[in-house]
C-alpha cells in the first residue's frame, strides 16, 4: 500500500519533469550560493589562523620585564622538561622597506605549527645556519632583493614576513638572546616548575591572534549577508515549486486518502519525498557552491590582500562538515518552504472538492498579517540599529529593513493596482487591472524576491559608487607629491637628499614606525611643515591654526579610524606608545587603511622613537620636470627604477585594488538578480498552468488568444516596473545604512552618499528584461494553446 | 648493527618538516671531508664513549628487555644520534636527535627530540659519562654504571643500568664492515647490562627489572644506494651468551647478513657474511604496511635454529624516519629474549 502510494505520488514528477527541474534547481541554487560563501569564509578564516599562528598562535614564555631570554635560560628550560622553541623577532631593512624577520628553530618547533608547514619543501641544510635561506612570500621577496639568492619564495607565508634560521636572525639583528619561547602544546609528563629554574620568565597567553580576523570580520559578515540573501531568494523558488506540486496533486492526495491511506502516512511519504529531493538538490547545490567559491576566491583573496593585507590561500580545502552543513541547509530550506503545504495536506478532508484551489485566494487578511509582521520587523530592526549598535546591530537593521520592505510589497502593489483600476477606462483594461490584482498573491513571493534583489543591487551599487567617488577624490588630495622615492638604505639617504635638493621644489620625508597605539597596531608617521600638507591634506575636523601648531610640535593628527574607534576628537589628549601624551589637533580621512595612524612632526618622531624607517620621501617637482627627475635618479644617482613611483601609478594601483575589492560584490549582485529572475519565471509558469479556468471565459467572450497572451506579458512587465520603482527608495535606504552605519562600524570611516541614476536605469532595464523573458514562455504557450484546451475548461467545470 | 647508519642519514634528509621523499640517491656521496673508519684504529676508553665530531654520524643506542613482578614483558629504547652537517667538527654544525620508547601490553609509547649543536640542549661527555638531549639522560661515572631517563607526554622511565664486563668490539676489533664494497664503521657494544627501575605508563607506575644492551657506533659512510633497509636483532640467550645479527636488504642482489657471537665471558666471534641466515616467516600489518614480525634465524656453525617473535607486533616508531623497534622472544634450539629493529618498510 505504502509502495503504491509512493508510486502514485512520484508519478507526478514523471509527468511534470519541468516542475521537478524547477524545484531541484531552485533549491540547488539557494544552497550553492550559501555553501559557496561559507566555503570562502572558511578558507579565509583558516588562512588568518595560519598567519596568526606564524606570529605566535600558541602560548609563549617571555621575560616578565620584557628583556631578551638568554640562550642559557632556554637550555635550562629544555633540560628541565620544557618543550619550548626559541623565537627571534625583529625588523630587517629590505631594499623596499622594512620586513618583519622571524628567527625560528626548525629543530624544536612544534610539528603542528603552520610555520613548520611553510618549511615543508625546504632543504634543512639550506635553511640552517647564519647564512641560511630567508623565506618569504613571493610578494615580500621583491622587498628583500638586497639579500640576493638567500631569499627563497614560499607560497602561503604571511605577507611582510621573512622566516630565517635562529642563527641567521641573530646575525642579521645582532642579538644573541631570544625574544620569546614558543610552548609546544604537547609537554612531557614531568617538568621542574618555571619559577624554580627561571624566576623571571612567565607564560603568556597567545597574542590576540584575531587581529586579522577582527579586521576582516566586517567583510565576511558582508559575504555571509549576501549568501543569506541569495538563500532567501532561492527559497522563494522552492516555495513556489513545492506549492505548485502540492496544489496539482490535491486530487491524488484526495484519492489516496479516500482509498484509505491515513493522513499521517501520506504526510510521512511526502516528507520522505521532499527529503530525497532536498538531498539530491543539496548535493548538486554543494557541488555548485564549490565551483562558485573556487570562481570567486581569487577575487576575495585580492580584496582581502588589498584592503587588509591579509593573505589567504588560493586553493580551497573543504571539510566534510562543510559538505554536511550544505546538505543540512538544503533540508532546512525545503522544510521551511514546504511546512505550510504539509500542514494543509495533513488537514485535507478526503471528501473535499477535487478541483485545484485557485492559487491561494487574494485575501485581505493575508496582506494584513504581512503588514503586521512587517511592522514588527521594522521595529526590531530599528531597535537593533539604534539601541543595539555595533556591526551586528547594523546588519540586523539592514535585514529588518529589507524584510519590512518585502513584506509590505503586496500591500503597496495592491494599492497601486487598485488606483490604476479606478483610473482605467474600458472593460478590457478594467479586467486587466482587476485580474492583475487578483494574481498578486501568487506572484507576490517572486516579486518580493525581485524587490530584495533589486534593492540589494541599488544599495550595494550606491555604496560602492559613493565609496569609489570619495576614494578617488581623496586620493587626489592625499597624493600631492609628484614622485615618491625609497632610498636603498638609510646610509644612502643623505646622498639622495643632496642629489635631489637642486632638482626638486621640495623633499618631504615620509618616515614612519609601527607601534601599538591605545592597544592596537598603528602606524606613526612624521611629516615636515610644508604647504603641500596645508593645502592638500584631507582634514575632516581640526582646531584653529592646526598646521602652525603641528609645525612647532604642539600636537598630532590622527586618522578617522583611530578617532572613531577610541572616540577621540580634536582637542583631546592621546596617550602615545613610549609613555607620553600629546594633544590631537586634527582628524583626517584615511580610506582603505585598516589601521590607526598618527602623524607627528618629523622632529618629534625622531626624538621619541628609535626604530624608524627613514627611507621614504615624497618629491614636489614641477609638472614638466617629473620625467627628467626620474631619469636622472635612475641613470645619474643609480636608484633602481622600482624605488621610484609617480603619483599616477599609485593612483591607478589604488583604484585597481579598490575595484578588485568590490568585484565580489558585483558578482554576487548579478547572481542574486539571476536567482530572482528565475523565481519570477517559476511563479509565472505556476500561475499560467492554473489560470486557464480564469482565462477561458474571457476567451469565450471573444478576446483572441494573442491579445490575452500580450496582456500576460504586459502584466509581468508592469509588475516588474512597479516593483523596481518601489525598490529604488528601499535600495537607497539600504545604501544609507551601509555608508552611515555598517561602514563606520566595520572600517571606521563614514562616507558621503552619491546617487547614480544611470545605474538604476540599467537595473530597471535588466529587471524588465528578466520579467519579460520570464513571461515570454508562458505567454507564448497561451497564444498557441489549442482552443480545445480552453473549451475543455467548461466541460470540466463541475 | 652498523646499518643504523641508514637511520641517521635518513633522519637528516627527512628532518621533521622535510616530508618529501628523497630516496637513497644522496646517501652514497656525503662522506667527503669527513674522517673514514680505519681498520687499524683501536678503541680507547673513556675517550671513545664521547663524540667523534670528525665523523659524520654517531649514536648511543640502548635497548632493554624488562619484566614486572607479574612477568609482563616491557621493551625500552633510548637513543641519541649525532649528525654533522659539515666536517668542521664544530658544535654549531652538529644536529642531535633523540628517540625514546616503551613497548608494553597496552601499546607502544614513543617520543622524538631534536637539538642543534652548541645550544646546550644535547651532547655527550665521556668522563664522567653523560649523554643527553633535553631532560633525557644517560649519565653515570662511566657507561657501565648509568641512570637512564626519558619521557614523553604519555610515558616516562627511570632505570639504573649496571654491567661489569668489558665493552665488546664488533666486527674486526671494532672495525665493522658494512658490505662487500668495504663500507664500514667503528662499533662496540655492552650487551651485559642488568637493569632495575620504574616505567610510568598511562596505566600507572610499574617496577621493572631486566637486561639491556648498548650499541655505540660512528661512521661517515652511508650505505650503498641500492640497500633498501635492514633487519637487526640482539639476543640474550638463556645460557648467558649473546648474539647480534643483521641483514641488509639490497634491491639489486642478495641481502648482506653478518653478526657476532658473544660468549658469556664477553669474547666476540664475528660471523663471515652469509654464515647467519634470517628469514621472515610471519608478517603483521603495522601502521598501514606489512612488516615481518616473525623470523627464522639459523647459524649452523653453532647448531642454532630459532623462531624469533615480536612480543608486541605494533612497536612502530612513527618518528621523522619511521621504523619498527621492539622486544622479541625466541624459541627453538635456543631460548631467550632480545630486540628487533627493522627499517625501510616505508
Amino acid at each position: 500500500m505504502t509502495a503504491a502510494a509512493l508510486h502514485a505520488l512520484l508519478s507526478h514528477w514523471r509527468r511534470k519533469p519541468f516542475q521537478l527541474v524547477t524545484l531541484v534547481l531552485g533549491l540547488a541554487l539557494a544552497t550553492a550560493l550559501w555553501a559557496g560563501v561559507q566555503a570562502i569564509n572558511a578558507e579565509a578564516r583558516k588562512s588568518y589562523d595560519d598567519a596568526a599562528n606564524v606570529l605566535g598562535g600558541s602560548q609563549v614564555i617571555v621575560d616578565s620585564a620584557g628583556a631578551q631570554i638568554a640562550p642559557d635560560a632556554y637550555a635550562t628550560l629544555r633540560r628541565n622538561g620544557w618543550k619550548v622553541s626559541p623565537i627571534v623577532d625583529g625588523w630587517v631593512a629590505g631594499s623596499e622597506g622594512r620586513v618583519r624577520l622571524l628567527g625560528i628553530d626548525p629543530l624544536t618547533l612544534s610539528p603542528g605549527t603552520p610555520t613548520r608547514g611553510a618549511l615543508e619543501d625546504i632543504e634543512l641544510t639550506d635553511f640552517l645556519g647564519s647564512q641560511g635561506r630567508i623565506l618569504t612570500s613571493p610578494a615580500t621577496a621583491t622587498r628583500l632583493e638586497n639579500f640576493g639568492a638567500r631569499v627563497q619564495k614560499v607560497e602561503g607565508l604571511a605577507p611582510g614576513l621573512a622566516l630565517v634560521d635562529l642563527s641567521g636572525a641573530a646575525a642579521l639583528l645582532e642579538q644573541s638572546g631570544y625574544d620569546r619561547l614558543e610552548l609546544d602544546p604537547e609537554q612531557p609528563l614531568s617538568q621542574t616548575p618555571l619559577k624554580e629554574i627561571a624566576p623571571s620568565l612567565i607564560i603568556k597567553a597567545p597574542d590576540s591572534a584575531g587581529d586579522l580576523a577582527r579586521l576582516t570580520d566586517s567583510f565576511h559578515l558582508n559575504l555571509t549577508a549576501f549568501g543569506l540573501l541569495s538563500f532567501a531568494v532561492g527559497l522563494f523558488i522552492v516555495n513556489g515549486a513545492v506549492g505548485l506540486a502540492f496544489e496539482q496533486r490535491r486530487p491524488v492526495f484526495r484519492t489516496l486518502r479516500a482509498l484509505g491511506v491515513p493522513a499521517r502516512n501520506l504526510v510521512f511519504l511526502l516528507v520522505v519525498e521532499l527529503l530525497i529531493l532536498a538531498l539530491i538538490a543539496g548535493a548538486i547545490g554543494v557541488v555548485l557552491g564549490y565551483f562558485i567559491a573556487a570562481f570567486l576566491l581569487p577575487d576575495v583573496a585580492a580584496t582581502l590582500r588589498g584592503l587588509y593585507g591579509a593573505t589567504i590561500d588560493g586553493a580551497l580545502t573543504l571539510s566534510p562538515l562543510w559538505w554536511l552543513s550544505g546538505l543540512a541547509i538544503a533540508i532546512l530550506g525545503t522544510a521551511l518552504a514546504a511546512l505550510t503545504h504539509l500542514v494543509q495536506v495533513a488537514r485535507l478532508k478526503p471528501l473535499a472538492a477535487a478541483q485545484p484551489r485557485a492559487w491561494a485566494l487574494a485575501s485581505e487578511s493575508v496582506m494584513r498579517m504581512q503588514l503586521i509582521v512587517a511592522t514588527l520587523c521594522l521595529a526590531t530592526s530599528l531597535f537593533a540599529g539604534l539601541v543595539g549598535g555595533g556591526l551586528v546591530g547594523g546588519f540586523v537593521l539592514l535585514a529588518g529593513l529589507l524584510l519590512t520592505a518585502a513584506l509590505a510589497l503586496p500591500t503597496a502593489l495592491s494599492i497601486i493596482l487598485r488606483g490604476a483600476e479606478r483610473l482605467s477606462r474600458g472593460v478590457l483594461s478594467e479586467w486587466f487591472w482587476a485580474d492583475t490584482r487578483q494574481q498578486l498573491p501568487g506572484l507576490s513571493l517572486a516579486l518580493m524576491a525581485l524587490l530584495l534583489a533589486l534593492a540589494a543591487n541599488i544599495g550595494v551599487g550606491t555604496m560602492v559608487g559613493s565609496f569609489r567617488l570619495t576614494f578617488t577624490g581623496w586620493l587626489d588630495q592625499r597624493l600631492a607629491s609628484e614622485l615618491y622615492v625609497t632610498a636603498e638604505s638609510e646610509a644612502e639617504v643623505t646622498d639622495l637628499i643632496a642629489f635631489l635638493e637642486p632638482r626638486t621644489d621640495a623633499i618631504l620625508p615620509i618616515w614612519h614606525t609601527d607601534a601599538e597605539v591605545l592597544g592596537a597596531p598603528a602606524e606613526i608617521y612624521g611629516i615636515v611643515d610644508h604647504p603641500t600638507y596645508r593645502e592638500n591634506w584631507p582634514l575632516l575636523s581640526a582646531l584653529p591654526n592646526v598646521w602652525d601648531r603641528i609645525a612647532i610640535g604642539e600636537g598630532a593628527l590622527i586618522n578617522e579610524q583611530l578617532g572613531r574607534r577610541e572616540d577621540i576628537a580634536p582637542g583631546d589628549v592621546i596617550a602615545m606608545p613610549g609613555g607620553w601624551e600629546t594633544e590631537v589637533l586634527g582628524v583626517y580621512s584615511d580610506y582603505g587603511n585598516p589601521m590607526g595612524q598618527v602623524i607627528l612632526p618629523t622632529s618629534t618622531l625622531t626624538t621619541r622613537y628609535s626604530d624608524i624607517d627613514r627611507t621614504d620621501f615624497g618629491l614636489r617637482v614641477s609638472r614638466g620636470n617629473v620625467d627628467a627627475v626620474r631619469t636622472s635618479l635612475t641613470e645619474d644617482f643609480g636608484l633602481p627604477a622600482e624605488n621610484i613611483i609617480d603619483q599616477a601609478s599609485i593612483k591607478s594601483f589604488s583604484i585597481d585594488v579598490f575595484d578588485r575589492t568590490f568585484a565580489v560584490s558585483a558578482a554576487l549582485n548579478v547572481l542574486t538578480l539571476a536567482v530572482a529572475g528565475f523565481a519570477i519565471l517559476t511563479s509565472l509558469l505556476t500561475i499560467a498552468a492554473m489560470r486557464l479556468p480564469q482565462l477561458a471565459p474571457i476567451w469565450a467572450l471573444g478576446i483572441p488568444r494573442h491579445i490575452l497572451a500580450r496582456a500576460e506579458l504586459i502584466r509581468a512587465l508592469i509588475l516588474a516596473a512597479v516593483t523596481f520603482v518601489l525598490a529604488v527608495p528601499v535600495g537607497l535606504l539600504l545604501a544609507w545604512v551601509l555608508l552611515a552605519v555598517i561602514n563606520v562600524e566595520a572600517f571606521g570611516w563614514r562616507l558621503p552618499m552619491h546617487f547614480f541614476p544611470a545605474d538604476w536605469a540599467w537595473l530597471a532595464l535588466l529587471s524588465l528584461l528578466a520579467a519579460g523573458l520570464a513571461s515570454l514562455w508562458p505567454a507564448r504557450r497561451l497564444a498557441t494553446r489549442p482552443p480545445a484546451d480552453l473549451i475543455r475548461v467548461f466541460s470540466h467545470e463541475r | 648493527m652498523n646499518a643504523k647508519a641508514f637511520l641517521f642519514v635518513f633522519a637528516v634528509a627527512f628532518l621533521p618538516f622535510l616530508a618529501s621523499a628523497q630516496g637513497f640517491a644522496g646517501l652514497g656521496q656525503s662522506s667527503d671531508g669527513f674522517a673514514l673508519p680505519d681498520p687499524d684504529t683501536r678503541f680507547s676508553f673513556p675517550d671513545d664513549h664521547g663524540p667523534h665530531p670528525n665523523f659524520r654520524i654517531e649514536w648511543w643506542y640502548v635497548t632493554a628487555n624488562l619484566r614486572d613482578k607479574d612477568g609482563v614483558d616491557y621493551g625500552v629504547q633510548w637513543t641519541l644520534f649525532r649528525n654533522a652537517m659539515t666536517p668542521s667538527g664544530t658544535d654549531a654544525d652538529q644536529i642531535w636527535m633523540g628517540h625514546a620508547a616503551v613497548s608494553g601490553p597496552d601499546g607502544h609509547y614513543f617520543d622524538e627530540r631534536f637539538s642543534r649543536g652548541g645550544s646546550g640542549t644535547a651532547g655527550v661527555s665521556s668522563e664522567p659519562f653523560e649523554a643527553f638531549i633535553d631532560e633525557w639522560v644517560m649519565t653515570g661515572s662511566d657507561p657501565n654504571n648509568v641512570r637512564l631517563h626519558a619521557q614523553g607526554s604519555d610515558f616516562s622511565y627511570d632505570l639504573s643500568l649496571q654491567a661489569s664486563n668489558e665493552f665488546v668490539p664488533q666486527g674486526a676489533n671494532g672495525f665493522s664492515a658494512k658490505s662487500h664494497e668495504g663500507l664500514a664503521s667503528h662499533y662496540y657494544s655492552q650487551p651485559f647490562y642488568k637493569i632495575s627501575g620504574t616505567v610510568i605508563l598511562p596505566s600507572g607506575e610499574i617496577s621493572v627489572t631486566g637486561r639491556g644492551w648498548l650499541d655505540r657506533e660512528w661512521s661517515s659512510q652511508p650505505l650503498s644506494p641500492t640497500q633498501t633497509g635492514w633487519d637487526w636483532i640482539s639476543l640474550h640467550l638463556d645460557g648467558g651468551d649473546k648474539m647480534m645479527g643483521y641483514r641488509l636488504r639490497d634491491e639489486t642482489g642478495p641481502a648482506y647478513t653478518v653478526g657476532t657471537w658473544i660468549s658469556r665471558d664477553g669474547t666476540p666471534t664475528p660471523f663471515v657474511p652469509g654464515e647467519l641466515t634470517m628469514t621472515p616467516i610471519e608478517w603483521a600489518s603495522v601502521a598501514d604496511r606489512d612488516v615481518p614480525v616473525g623470523w627464522r634465524v639459523t647459524l649452523p656453525k653453532r647448531d642454532l635454529a630459532i623462531q624469533v617473535e615480536a612480543i608486541y607486533p605494533q612497536s612502530w616508531m612513527s618518528t621523522a624516519v619511521p621504523y619498527w623497534e621492539g622486544p622479541v622472544s625466541f624459541d627453538g634450539t635456543h631460548k631467550g629474549i632480545g630486540y628487533l629493529e627493522m627499517t625501510g618498510y616505508e
